[in-house]
């Protein structure tokens, strides 16, 4: 399994910047207060990186869903790089990260800055647009054929693979109900997150229905923020400051059609996860019981309950056994899972959050939330719509 | 005065997805199909990825499907816009690998299912004809 060239890579400094419904700082603030943290954690200088590398790209537009890019922070931070780069077109929200990975497996770089920046909390209270997936004029590229429906928000479009995974593997909202608990408890002992007030069964029973079976608790909630991590050659990564953290295997696989509509049989429910979670397991030795803590994709409970199944912690339709009543998957339990709150209570960093959250874990630094137990393997997943990907870190 | 409904956003046509969109105006739901092996080729697309032909052009289906899965929308996302709606996925009698997002009209939302027999409709917005699906009668 050496060969892969994942395992020459390691995650070797984070940093976030505040995580807010309401920033004081710009975009641009936010995002240098993230990377600079990152650097100096690393115990690196802004001279070592020599890579840059960004999800989705700038969008260039006040929707505050990327209002940084790759070439913004590149003359920000006047970094001199072999090699940058920025986009959607990746298998899932982590896709920046393995394109950093195969950068520097390739030999291009030694120490490449990854980082997500958002504005969606602040975007949305200067806008009046509630439409947030067709801003007027007609209606281009793959979501085209959701456009005259009023399929406004990723809420509502979402929505539909929900409820087939409910249909196909009866999953009960008393599941995906302790998922948003959990994270929620999580959050509570997190002071990086938005949403800290612990809640209930009824709580979430209580919350809005949005769109069948989606509440207003099984949503993340847009936030203004930054979160940088950097990846080192693993040679480099000995030298640097922290244990190292090195990459074991990544998903990034992409079998079945990349598609919001036409996405067919199993994966109407299950998404792009199956192919991206197979991708994984075959690139190492481990198995599922050797993983600590979880960080999976919880842009919606359903995606995190997906995961466990996709993942291989339970079979699919066990979702609802495994989770029981939270235990297993809180702090103290057999697989900790978002243990700094998830995107639905600390803020939705589209992953990147979620990445900060495992390495933290895994140096112990996670203060009053940190897992107890022994901790050597992490896994951190993506979802929603097509979008999948997966990777796993192993402290040396 | 109450706020009217906001209009369907609507997509952009081109030589490729035309009959789509705009087949409503004869009543018919037109589906890309390969004239050299059969198969239906959706979203509309030059290519037939079962046998590579280039031979594909739209037919007439039946307009007739099964509801793959859907949501009941309830938040009132723009003023005007008429909640409750159901948002869903039909995937048409011809090929049930061949799925259409639209709106559910005709029913009360609280009784639509996973698997309810559907058949179309058209509503004319500008030269688009939206394909709406409506239950089967009887």
């Amino acid at each position: 399994m050496a060969h892969y060239g994942e395992k020459k890579v390691a995650v070797t400094g984070v940093g976030m910047s505040d995580i807010s419904r309401n920033a004081t700082k710009t975009p641009m603030a936010l995002t240098i207060d993230a990377c600079m943290q990152a650097i100096e954690d690393a115990g690196l200088k802004r001279s070592d990186i020599d890579g840059l590398s960004s999800y989705p790209g700038a969008d260039n537009n006040a929707s505050g869903f990327s209002p940084i890019g790759a070439p913004q922070l590149q003359d920000a931070l006047r970094l001199k790089v072999n090699w940058f780069s920025g986009g959607g077109e990746v298998p899932g929200q982590l896709g920046a990260v393995f394109n950093a990975i195969g950068a520097i497996a390739a030999g291009y770089c030694r120490h490449v800055l990854v980082f997500r920046t958002v504005y969606e909390a602040s975007a949305r209270k200067m806008s009046k647009q509630a439409n947030a997936l067709f801003d007027g004029g007609r209606a281009h590229g793959q979501l085209m054929n959701f456009a005259p429906y009023w399929a406004m928000t990723a809420s509502v479009q979402q929505a539909l693979y929900f409820q087939r995974f409910a249909h196909d593997y009866g999953l009960k909202p008393e599941t995906t109900g302790r998922i948003a608990i959990n994270n929620r408890r999580n959050a509570s002992l997190n002071p990086a997150a938005i949403y800290r007030k612990p809640i209930t069964l009824d709580d979430y029973f209580a919350s809005e229905i949005i769109a069948t079976p989606l509440r207003l608790f099984d949503c993340d909630v847009p936030c203004d923020g930054s979160v940088a991590v950097v990846l080192s050659h693993i040679d480099a990564a000995r030298d640097c400051r922290n244990p190292v953290l090195r990459v074991e295997a990544v998903g990034s696989a992409q079998k079945v059609r990349y598609s919001w509509d036409q996405i067919s049989g199993e994966a109407l429910a299950r998404q792009a996860t199956i192919s991206s979670s197979a991708m994984m397991w075959e690139r190492t030795d481990l198995k599922p019981s050797d993983v600590d803590i979880a960080q999976l994709y919880d842009g919606f409970t359903y995606h995190t309950a997906a995961w466990l199944s996709s993942a291989g912690f339970c079979k699919p339709g066990e979702e609802n056994d495994f989770v029981g009543d939270g235990s297993r998957i809180a702090l103290e339990g057999d697989l900790p899972i978002n243990t700094g709150g998830g995107q639905l209570s600390l803020g939705r960093m589209h992953a990147y959050g979620q990445l900060h959250e495992a390495a933290t874990q895994l140096w112990r630094r996670g203060g009053d939330r940190q897992v107890q137990k022994d901790l050597t393997v992490s896994i951190n997943t993506t979802a929603g719509g097509p979008l999948s990907g997966c990777m796993m870190l192993v402290r040396e | 005065m109450e706020p009217t409904a906001p209009p369907r956003p609507l997509p952009a046509l081109n030589d490729d997805n035309q009959a789509f969109w705009t087949g409503g105006s004869e009543g018919k739901l037109m589906i890309d199909r390969c004239g050299d092996c059969r198969a239906y080729v959706h979203p509309p697309t030059p290519f037939c990825p079962a046998c590579e032909s280039r031979n594909v052009a739209a037919e007439a289906v039946s307009g007739r499907g099964r509801i793959t899965t859907f949501t009941i929308n309830h938040k009132q996302w723009m003023p005007g816009l008429p909640v409750p709606y159901v948002l869903a996925l039909v995937e048409i009698d011809e090929d049930p690998t061949v799925r259409i997002p639209t709106n559910i009209v005709g029913i009360a939302p609280e009784k639509v299912a996973i698997d309810m027999p559907v058949e179309v409709l058209f509503e004319q917005v500008e030269e688009v004809f939206v394909p709406l699906f409506r239950p089967v009668e009887g």
